[in-house]
């Protein structure tokens, strides 16, 4: 395992080592002036602390399609990962294999086109 | 000429044989001194690598702006050295000297490791590029998923820049560009699929080997498959027309609006780092690799890469940024169903054509 | 003691010490959005393990799967609920002695299987590309169960929507 996947493991090393490295030298070298105003949360054109209490709260409200895009795509992902094998294998296996996958991008397709015809697939 | 194409193995088999000899010398065991070699050439070929990515991220910088301004009838960068050779330089200092500005609110171990994880993905994604005959730093056999797999890590960090700012428009930014980035990746990851039927493997550097005879971008499949990854690739990328995470007239700068110095830095690095990889996969999977006459194969490979990241900023000077119901409905009810027909394509002409 | 034998080990105790952390923080952290992050940390963790079985494949998916996929689902969810910047809501209900109970009675039994199987050493001593076979596998052997999982998650695809839309 390790002749093929210690590279692996060596650049995962280096992924984390990368970011460090200029972080910590612009850490060094940078000024450090910190003020109230220069800290504020950025908002276009107005003081932020002029705000509001009840606005200064950032938290915004998100739609629900988001989430239903995310169980979309969870249920497309999972499907995908089955595809892989069955390509890398497809050219030694006979017409069965075919038909088998037709079945399985079939029922995939249907719940393509439930999501489609209930609108899903569109952000209003 | 073969010695300009074996250039980079022949380098580092005489820095393996060198180190080999040096620890060798110590008098330990055979498998210990192998161990420590390979540990060693390891940390080389994934420093060399990066160093390599941080010069392209550099070239690129350049290139953006001058192609931009080629577009635009203008001069672009012309102060800095020749050419404003030099002004990418001059940027990467400013980004060091720059101070690091954390808003009060934020949570800031969570806005200090955003750009660390969106960064340290494409990192990893180098592991599998094939930059040229024999220069893959490792051959996987699961090659094209562990690219896919390691840039899905990426949206973590957008979503961490998000919340870590405890901004409305970071928010708002980082929300849009997962969102974008997931419904992008179903049909980046479905249109792999017919390159690995006419591959048999996932093997970036079979995947190439295949491809001696005829690019798979000139099958129909295979430039129906390209089309589709190109564009979706921009997109998972966040390039213009699908900036729409960061689009400047509605949320200022997205999810790194609160960021500054260097930690804005990385996730430009990590931007920069991203377009360069889904070129090269690009180029891998679709226009032979590192195959072609004449050059070496290094070049060849450089060459293909380049021209697809230049008409990446091509097209992002020329086509205007997309809606957010466009960008949506482009992805699930166009290039979805495009690749899953375009699968059930592949399958049947690789039957008709064994058969027949 | 071999050298790669001696790194394996290091290998597995960096990894196991990563996924549990994360599943610690994700248990015990009040914030709930640090907790899915430790969540994400125990994954990988998991996947790293998967790796050092020789089950890339199964790592692979570990990662799209569950890091790309089931990890942003339950981003998106924290992002959905209000309010969560100033909530540092507590980690226990009225419920956690029985939670304790059931989790020290698992991991018992866990425990106990483990140690009291005949673990097959040598069938573990794999070669080659398995992917191929796998491929092979799911069409010929696993048809069925193959099959059933599309229509499983076609079913899982509705409910989740009709679900969604109340």
């Amino acid at each position: 395992m390790l002749d093929r996947y210690g590279i692996v493991a060596i650049f995962a090393l280096l992924a984390v080592i990368f970011p460090a490295v200029p972080l910590l030298l612009s850490w060094v070298i940078r000024p450090k002036k910190p003020n109230q105003s220069k800290r504020a949360t950025y908002e276009c054109g107005l003081e932020f602390e002029d705000f509001p209490e009840e606005a200064q709260n950032v938290w915004v409200q998100f739609r629900v399609q988001y989430y239903l895009f995310a169980l979309i795509f969870v249920v497309f992902d999972v499907e995908v990962v089955y595809l892989y094998p069955w390509a890398v294998a497809y050219s030694a296996l006979g017409l069965f294999a075919l038909v088998e996958m037709i079945v399985f991008l079939g029922i995939l397709l249907l719940a393509l086109a439930y999501a489609w015809r209930n609108g899903l697939l569109e952000w209003t | 000429m073969d010695i300009l194409n074996k250039l980079f193995t022949n380098i580092y088999d005489a820095i393996n044989a060198f180190l080999n000899g040096l620890i060798g010398g110590f008098g330990l065991t055979a498998d210990a001194v192998s161990a420590i070699v390979a540990a060693v050439m390891g940390l080389l070929v994934g420093t060399a690598v990066l160093l390599f990515g941080v010069g392209v991220v550099l070239t690129l910088i350049w290139l953006e702006r001058k192609v931009a301004a080629r577009v635009q009838d203008r001069v672009g960068p012309n102060r800095v050295g020749p050419f404003g050779l030099i002004q990418p330089v001059a940027d990467t200092v400013k980004m060091f000297i720059k101070e690091d500005i954390v808003p009060t609110n934020a949570d800031g171990l969570v806005h200090l490791l955003a750009p660390v994880i969106a960064l340290a993905p494409a990192v990893l994604a180098f592991v599998v590029v094939p930059f040229g005959q024999g220069m893959a730093p490792a051959d996987l056999n699961i090659g094209v998923l562990w690219i896919i797999s390691v840039s899905s890590i990426g949206t973590i960090g957008l979503f961490m820049a998000g919340y870590g700012s405890n901004n409305k428009f970071a928010l708002l930014g980082g929300m849009r560009a997962v969102a974008q980035a997931i419904s992008y990746e179903v049909p980046q990851v479905l249109t792999i699929v017919p390159i690995i039927l006419l591959a048999g493997s996932m093997s970036l550097v079979t995947i190439v080997q295949k491809q001696s005879a005829i690019w798979y971008v000139f099958l129909p499949v295979g430039l129906i498959a390209f089309v589709v990854y190109y564009i979706s690739a921009l997109a998972e990328v966040n390039r213009t027309p699908f900036d729409l995470p960061e689009g400047e007239s509605e949320i200022v700068a997205g999810h790194h609006t609160e960021y500054s110095g260097m930690k804005f830095g990385l996730f430009y690095l990590a931007e920069y780092f991203n377009f360069f990889i889904v070129c090269t996969v690009a180029t891998t999977l679709f226009l032979g690799g590192w195959q072609g006459p004449f050059l070496p194969s290094w070049l060849w490979f450089i060459l293909k890469t380049y021209g697809l990241i230049i008409l990446g900023m091509w097209i992002r000077m020329t086509i205007p940024r997309f809606r957010v119901d466009q960008l949506m409905k482009f992805a699930w009810q166009v290039l979805v169903p495009i690749s899953l027909v375009n699968i059930i394509l592949t399958a049947l002409l690789l039957v008709f054509f064994k058969t027949g | 003691m071999l050298t790669s034998q001696f790194l394996t080990y290091v290998a597995f105790f960096v990894l196991a010490a990563i996924t549990l952390i994360g599943g610690f923080m994700a248990v015990t952290l009040r914030n709930i959005f640090r907790a899915a992050l430790g969540l994400v940390l125990s994954f990988m963790g998991v996947a790293g393990i998967y790796f050092l079985l020789e089950a890339e494949f199964v790592a692979i998916v570990q990662i799209i799967i569950y890091i790309g996929a089931i990890a942003v689902l339950i981003l998106f969810a924290i992002m959905l609920t209000r309010g969560l910047m100033s909530s540092a809501t507590t980690s226990l209900n009225g419920q956690w002695m029985g939670a304790a109970f059931i989790g020290v009675l698992m991991f018992a039994i866990l425990f106990f299987v483990v140690i009291t199987t005949q673990w097959p050493l040598a069938a573990a001593q794999t070669v080659g590309d398995l992917i191929p076979k796998l491929g092979a596998e799911l069409v010929t052997t696993y048809l069925l169960p193959f099959e059933a999982v599309s229509l499983l998650l076609l079913a899982a695809l509705v409910g989740a929507i009709v679900i969604a839309r109340e």
